[in-house]
């Protein structure tokens, strides 16, 4: 029973982690139809730059905190520069524009900080909280800024203008710029937001994961399973799917199917999915008239 | 008559297409301006060409300025208020969110909430819905919608692409008498593209009439509908 709690609650840590990054996607995805296969890979390289500035002495969070903007900005550049002259092209070719940044990112990191296996520090070291005998301190930490990362991204589109005008651009850009929101500015800042989510969830996979050039590929593809399970173009759904993935996925591998081939858990709820209700759980589904 | 939106020569293009011929009209500073036509005139394609939705050519003053803007969003912020065709509802974000949304460009944030009180004073069905989810509402309703948030932009020119559209008749005399009133209460000009020449007339003061990309004739709206030759042939009643 123990042992059971201790799986139930480091699956609830790293499904805080699936749960922002299925946000981040689905936030690219809401906004352009397109998923962002590099979405892992630019997370990876943000955590490494976080990993840079602790090894030059950094405090933890004046490195959180930095790496979080330099990733916004980054991300923002991105669009701007790389996937800006692909907005009329055809899927397939944002689709490789996308793989291809993932493959530059992983290479850019190898290259820069070795492609050895380091260990990345967390901020939510020492005892287990609250006497919590069935989870570390930074899994407790890490569901903290999960969820907070998660009220702060729900706020922001929620209650602020610039975030109606996003959902607004997301959802009828024809209109939108008809009443002055400069769609592709929005665009480039969703990428920007979701660059810096991807970092926070870097940074709080590395200390579980350790850090190395492909820590985020098996992270990216639950992330993925839990925005599909949830339904990619509800942010909630795939909040909730990210952290369903993430339990399940740490019971299957501990009781069921072993560690070593727990990663095609994510494949089988993607396949799985997509045949049973391929709008997701809580998805919309589209009926269109041909 | 001083003119607040003067076209000259202006072509308009669907990818390599040319849909409008060089199209020349004005409309009048404080006035309702028709544009009439049948289908494939060019009618909504001119309104387009004017919000910079669409590659277009020729000259266009706005306000004696010529209109540099490149993108609708620069026309909009330029204060020329577009209700497009198929109202351009937001369907999934609530009522009040529209119209926040008609409001992005200001920073007047008094000015906005009399404008709230303003438009829910022309529409107060709107203020009832106003928790409701836009996709939800009826077809004049959403109509309404997409003038309210127009208005909530404080435009001084209104573009309207057939308000008349898809809507029961009783609905479409209502927003035609709200539209009267907001022209002649808020001092907003309006230029107004209908199929429904008849309603157009009746509300206009001067009216254009395109076929195929060209005007073909123009003026005053008590001119047109007096000739019997323009109306039988163009106008169909």
């Amino acid at each position: 029973m123990v042992e059971f709690l201790h799986q139930l609650s480091s699956g609830l840590a790293l499904g805080g982690v699936y749960a922002i990054t299925a946000l981040a996607l689905v936030m690219i995805f809401q906004a352009t139809q397109l998923v962002n296969f590099a979405q892992g890979e630019m997370a990876m390289f943000s955590t490494y730059v976080a990993w840079q500035l602790l090894q030059s002495g950094w405090s933890y969070w004046a490195a959180f905190a930095v790496t979080v903007v330099a990733s916004f900005l980054g991300g923002v550049l991105i669009e701007r520069v790389i996937v800006r002259p692909f907005a009329n092209a055809p899927v397939l070719a944002s689709v490789i524009v996308f793989i291809g940044l993932g493959f530059i990112f992983n290479a850019l990191a190898g290259f820069l900080f070795g492609f050895s296996v380091q260990s990345f520090d967390t901020p939510f070291d020492g005892r287990p909280w609250f006497g919590n005998k069935f989870m570390s301190a930074h899994e407790s930490g890490s569901v903290l800024v999960s969820l907070i990362v998660l009220a702060l991204v729900f706020a922001f589109f929620r209650f602020t203008p610039l975030g109606l005008a996003m959902r607004a651009a997301a959802q009828n850009p024809a209109s939108a710029r008809l009443v002055g929101v400069r769609v592709g500015w929005m665009l480039a800042l969703g990428w920007g937001l979701a660059a810096a989510i991807g970092a926070v969830a870097g940074m709080m996979a590395a200390p579980i994961v350790y850090l190395d050039p492909n820590m985020m590929s098996g992270l990216l593809l639950y992330a993925f399973a839990g925005a599909v399970l949830g339904g990619i173009d509800n942010p909630w759904g795939a909040v909730m799917g990210g952290y369903t993935v993430g339990i399940v996925e740490n019971l299957l591998g501990a009781y069921v199917v072993g560690q070593e081939v727990k990663l095609s858990v994510a494949l089988v709820i993607i396949v799985g999915v997509l045949v049973v209700r391929p709008q997701g759980l809580f998805g919309r589904r589209i009926v269109a008239r041909v | 008559m001083s003119a607040i939106l003067s076209v000259k020569g202006l072509k308009a293009f669907y990818g390599p297409v040319e849909a409008l011929h060089g199209v020349d009209f004005e409309v009048e500073d404080g006035g309702v301006t028709a544009l009439l036509g049948a289908n494939g005139a060019g009618k909504t394609t001119t309104l387009r060409a004017i919000s910079a939705m669409i590659r277009r050519e020729g000259e266009i003053a706005f306000r004696g300025q010529p209109l540099r803007a490149r993108n609708p969003e620069d026309v909009a912020r330029l204060g020329v208020a577009h209700v497009p065709d198929g109202r351009g509802t937001f369907t999934d974000l609530t009522v009040e969110e529209n119209l926040r949304l008609g409001a992005y460009t200001r920073r007047d944030r008094m000015g906005v909430r009399d404008d709230f009180e303003r438009v829910f004073g022309y529409f107060p069905r709107l203020r009832e819905r106003i928790k409701q989810q836009a996709g939800t509402l009826s077809g004049g309703e959403q109509q309404m919608l997409a003038i309210a948030r127009a208005l909530l932009l404080k435009p001084s020119l209104l573009l309207l692409d057939e308000p008349s559209f898809g809507l029961a008749p009783l609905i479409v005399t209502e927003i035609f008498r709200i539209l009267r009133a907001i022209n002649e209460g808020e001092k907003v000009s309006i230029l107004l593209v209908e199929q429904n020449a008849h309603l157009a007339l009746e509300l206009a003061t001067h009216a254009y009439l395109l076929e195929t990309g060209e005007v073909v004739t123009g003026g005053p709206a008590s001119a047109l509908r007096a000739d019997d030759s323009i109306r039988r042939a163009y106008l169909g009643y």
